[in-house]
């Protein structure tokens, strides 16, 4: 396998002076294309900060971070957001979608905003990503009338609609109950064997990071297993 | 960017009832934009048309042609020439001059006269009159005598005099009768009374008697040329303009109408001036309606905002986003304004029919088409501080809290 995207030695500090805190304290990580990782650690470890970083939506105080062989430290705010666009998908626990827009619409989205409008074949796509995620009945609701687990199916759609290679998931399952935990855990593994996309999934539930096939421990600002 | 317009619009429709309260407040500015405008126009227009409506835009009068003082360099005076009985002063070459002047573009009429003054007797009654001869057809070119007649009629053929209600009434003269006119170069001929007219002006009313010209040639003796020519333009406030061609075009001294009016120039200035204050803070108001409406929506959307950056769009996105919000909202409360002002105009009697009393506001004034520009460009401005405040978001922060 090659390597999908390298960190080393990041430090993260929050604040300055008294209040600083230094949450990241020279972590380095390697994920290789096609691996299904779930981020673990207690809470405050600073899994939520590191897919942050890695999702280039923040700069570490200090270390490197190269995937797809770019300089993700370097690159300035345009670069990382057509590189983000491109490559990079995301599913939060919460505010996760557009709240005035319909299912398709939020998952067409990442195609749309590059594209500048919303063709017929990105809605085409979004159907299909939907029908995968068992919301063929709900592809155009209003996302406000949609249940917890519903909406982090959308989600998860939108975040493979540009077919980026990796895919980053801040407690996707957080508020779940087990059922609907479980299904979206269940697209998510099937995503990744058929089409090879890369996951990094933070959860506290030991059920959920047991489906996936790499565990990665974070505590006291480094990997620790 | 139409997918910026499409989420604007979202944005827009999704919260109709705070959308339309806006696009309404941005309306009721508009509204006193256009009302203002109306207002200012057309009062401007009405005091205009009360106090130059009946005058002559561009006046030529004959130069006096020899000094009448004789001024030594010390400033002494030497010489008093009093004007000779004959020497009236003449505009000899009338009969060239009309039709160049009537060819210049604006010049709506142009009445050639000889005035004078003169004694009106009528049995033992007697009364000081100013006489203007004008040509016969041209009667009503400035002062709009056959809107003004209250009795007989306005043709002015030879023998003929029309004078004033309170001249008529002074003299219990009634239409038919024959009236001896004298004028001060002594002449003195017989004339019928074809007319009387009423124009609510007193010194107009009381003293001004209208007879053809060639009856005030034989009262003045004057055979040939005129004393005077008024001109009549299609708008007055390009008399100055005109007035600046005519002379280079006849060397005459063409003299408009505001000169020696400063005193009105200058009232409908500060009229103007209230205008366009009470217009900027109307559009001000919009501004700031806009801009804190849009502030408001911004912090309200902040975790979209971020998870929109997160998903790829740029800061320019973004931007585009809010500010296509502020120009819809211009836009729809400018012509929703522009409509509201112009139904609300509509009952106001028009511009040629103002009456004392009522407001004379102008339908033709509103400057819709402006009010709504403004407001576009307003809101546009209004929105380009809340939409940097959104490219501003930090997509960790808004989606984090
Ligand atoms: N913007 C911030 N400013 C200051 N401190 C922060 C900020 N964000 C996070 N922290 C701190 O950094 C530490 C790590 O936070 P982070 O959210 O990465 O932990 P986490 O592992 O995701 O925790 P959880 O499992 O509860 O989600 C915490 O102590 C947190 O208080
Ligand atoms: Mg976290």
């Amino acid at each position: 396998m090659t390597a999908l995207l390298e960190v080393s030695d990041l430090i993260k500090t929050y604040g300055t002076g008294e209040a600083a805190t230094r949450v990241l304290r020279g972590l380095s990580l390697r994920l290789e294309a096609g691996e299904m990782a779930a981020l673990l650690g207690p809470s405050g470890s600073g899994k939520s900060t590191l897919l942050t970083i890695l999702g280039t939506l923040m700069k570490p105080t200090s270390g490197s971070y190269v995937m797809l062989g770019q300089d993700m430290i370097a690159a300035d705010d345009r670069a990382l957001t057509g590189f983000r666009n491109a490559h990079i998908g995301f599913v939060f626990q919460f505010h996760n979608l557009l709240p005035d827009f319909t299912a398709l619409e939020n998952v067409v989205f990442p195609t749309a905003v590059r594209d500048g409008r919303e063709t017929p074949a990105a809605r085409a796509r979004g159907r299909d990503l939907l029908t995968r995620m068992g919301l063929a009945e709900r592809i155009d609701f209003p996302t406000a009338n949609l249940s917890g687990g519903q909406k982090q199916r959308v989600a998860v759609a939108r975040a493979l609609m540009n077919s980026p290679e990796l895919v980053l998931a801040d407690e996707p399952t957080g508020n779940l109950d087990r059922a609907s935990a479980m299904q979206v855990m269940d697209l998510i593994g099937q995503i990744n064997r058929e089409e090879g996309t890369t996951f990094m999934i933070s959860t506290h539930d030991e059920k959920i990071a047991a489906v996936c096939r790499r565990q990665i421990v974070v505590g006291d600002g480094v990997v620790t297993g | 960017m139409l997918y910026a317009l499409k989420i604007a619009t979202r944005y827009l429709t999704a919260n109709k009832a705070q959308t339309a309260l806006l696009v309404t407040g941005v309306a009721v500015g508009v509204f006193i934009f256009i009302f203002m405008s109306a207002l200012i126009g057309g009062l401007a227009e009405f005091i205009l048309s009360r106090t130059v409506g009946d005058l002559s835009h561009i006046t030529i009068e004959a130069e006096t042609d020899d000094p009448s003082l004789l001024i030594s360099p010390e400033g002494h005076v030497l010489v008093v020439a009093e004007r000779g009985r004959m020497r009236t002063a003449t505009l000899s070459e009338a009969a060239t001059w009309l039709p160049l002047i009537e060819a210049v573009p604006g010049v709506r009429a142009v009445s050639p006269q000889i005035t004078g003054a003169g004694f009106l007797t009528r049995g033992a009654q007697t009364a000081q009159v100013s006489v203007t001869g004008v040509e016969p057809g041209r009667e009503s070119a400035i002062l709009d005598l056959a809107g003004y007649m209250v009795e007989g009629d306005v043709r002015l053929g030879s023998g003929l005099i029309v004078v004033g209600r309170d001249l008529a009434d002074d003299l219990a003269l009634s239409i038919g009768q024959t009236l001896r006119l004298e004028s001060s170069d002594g002449v003195a001929a017989a004339l019928t009374l074809g007319g009387i007219f009423k124009t609510g002006n007193g010194a107009i009313d009381g003293a001004r008697t209208f007879v053809s010209l060639s009856t005030a040639r034989t009262l003045f003796t004057m055979p040939q040329g005129v004393t005077r020519i008024e001109i009549k333009l299609g708008d007055l406030n390009a008399a100055d303009a005109t007035a600046v061609r005519i002379r280079a075009l006849t060397g005459l001294d063409a003299v408009p109408w505001t000169d020696g009016a400063e005193q009105l120039m200058e009232a409908l200035d500060a009229q103007a001036q209230t205008g366009y204050f009470l217009k900027t803070f109307a559009l001000i108001t919009i501004v700031i309606g806009v801009a804190s409406a849009l502030l408001l929506s911004t912090y309200r959307r902040r975790p979209e905002i971020g998870i929109m950056r997160a998903m790829g769009a740029g800061r320019g996105f973004v931007v585009f986003v809010f500010v296509t919000q502020g120009a819809l909202i211009g836009l729809l409360g400018g012509i929703m304004g522009a409509v509201l002002g112009y139904l609300a105009l509509l009952p106001f009697p028009s511009r040629d029919a103002f009456e004392a009393g009522t407001l004379p506001m102008d339908i033709t004034q509103g400057s819709y088409g402006l009010a709504i520009t403004l407001t576009v460009i307003g809101a546009i401005l209004a929105s380009i501080l809340p939409a940097r405040a959104a490219a501003r978001v930090d997509p960790v922060t808004a989606i984090g809290q």
